[in-house]
C-alpha cells in the first residue's frame, strides 16, 4: 500500500463517517457535525494528491484548501445561526418535526 | 505507511465515530474538535504546516466552539425520549456502508501515475501568499465578500425575536 492510499482511505473513512451522521442523526446540530466531517475528509483529499500526485510545484492543493476552509466556516456561521432561528420558533431543533417553511 | 500516521488515523477515525454516535451533543462536539485536530496531524505529517495551523484556528479554534455555543443554545444536551438517531436509522447506515465499499474499492484498485512525487513539495507561506494576492485575488476578494454576506446573515438569522423586526442598536452585547 502506497501512502497515497493511506491517506485517501482514511478520507473515504471520515467521508462514510459523516455520510453516517448526516443520515442517522435527527438533532439538527448532530447533522452540522457530519457535515463538517465530509467536508474535511474532501480537504485532506486535496492535501494528500498535493503531496503525493503527479509532479509539479505547484499550490493549487493548499490553496484550494484554504478556500474551502473558509466557505466551510461560513456554512457552519449560516447553518447554526438557522439552527438557532429554527430552535426559537420550533423549540426543537429534531430534523423530523421541522417539516413547514410557514410559520 | 508509517507507525505516527497509523496512531493519527485511528484516533481521527475513532473520535469522527464518536462525533456521529455519541448521545450528548456536547461530548460529539469535544470528540468532533479531537478529529479536527487528527486532520490538523495529518496536514503536518504531509508537509502542509500552514494549512495545519489554520486547521487548528479556524475548526478547532472556531467551528468547534460555534457547534458548542449552538448547542448549548437550543438546549440539545438533553438527550431526547425517542433516541438521538432516526427510526430507521439502519437505512442511513447501510448507505453510508455502501460508499464506503465503493470509494474504498475504487480507491484501493486505483492505478497510480508513475511519475509520482518522491520529494515532498514545500509549502512557502510567502509564496501562498504571493499565489493568493496575485493569481486567484479576484477569488480572494469574492471570498472576502461571501464571508461578510455570510456573517451578516448569520447575525441577522439567530438575532433574539427572528429575522422580522431587525436588529437594535445598541443590543450587540446581548446577541
Amino acid at each position: 500500500m502506497t501512502p497515497l492510499t493511506g491517506y485517501l482511505l482514511l478520507s473515504t473513512g471520515l467521508f462514510a463517517i459523516g455520510l453516517a451522521g448526516v443520515l442517522t442523526r435527527r438533532n439538527a446540530i448532530a447533522v452540522l457535525i457530519g457535515v463538517e466531517l465530509m467536508l474535511n475528509a474532501a480537504n485532506l483529499n486535496f492535501v494528500a494528491f498535493w503531496r503525493y500526485g503527479a509532479a509539479g510545484d505547484f499550490l493549487t492543493g493548499p490553496t484550494f484548501v484554504l478556500f474551502a476552509i473558509a466557505v466551510a466556516a461560513a456554512e457552519a456561521a449560516v447553518g447554526l445561526a438557522l439552527v438557532i432561528a429554527v430552535y426559537r420558533h420550533y423549540r426543537t431543533a429534531n430534523v423530523d418535526e421541522v417539516d413547514r417553511l410557514k410559520g | 505507511m508509517s507507525v505516527v500516521f497509523g496512531l493519527t488515523a485511528l484516533l481521527t477515525l475513532a473520535s469522527a465515530l464518536a462525533a456521529v454516535m455519541l448521545r450528548n451533543l456536547i461530548h460529539a462536539a469535544l470528540a468532533l474538535a479531537v478529529t479536527f485536530a487528527g486532520v490538523a496531524a495529518v496536514y503536518l505529517q504531509l508537509g502542509a504546516e500552514f494549512l495545519g495551523f489554520a486547521q487548528v484556528l479556524i475548526y478547532i479554534g472556531a467551528v468547534a466552539i460555534l457547534i458548542v455555543f449552538a448547542v448549548l443554545l437550543t438546549r440539545g444536551g438533553e438527550v431526547p425520549v425517542g433516541g438521538v438517531h432516526a427510526s430507521r436509522w439502519w437505512v442511513g447506515a447501510l448507505v453510508a456502508l455502501a460508499v464506503l465499499a465503493t470509494v474504498g474499492w475504487a480507491t484501493s484498485s486505483m492505478a497510480l501515475p508513475r511519475e509520482l512525487q518522491t520529494t515532498p513539495p514545500t509549502l512557502a507561506v510567502g509564496r501562498l501568499g504571493e499565489a493568493l494576492m496575485g493569481r486567484w485575488v479576484v477569488a480572494l476578494q469574492v471570498l472576502g465578500v461571501l464571508l461578510t454576506a455570510a456573517l451578516i446573515g448569520a447575525v441577522l438569522l439567530a438575532w433574539r425575536g427572528g429575522a422580522g423586526d431587525g436588529p437594535k442598536t445598541g443590543s450587540e452585547e446581548h446577541s
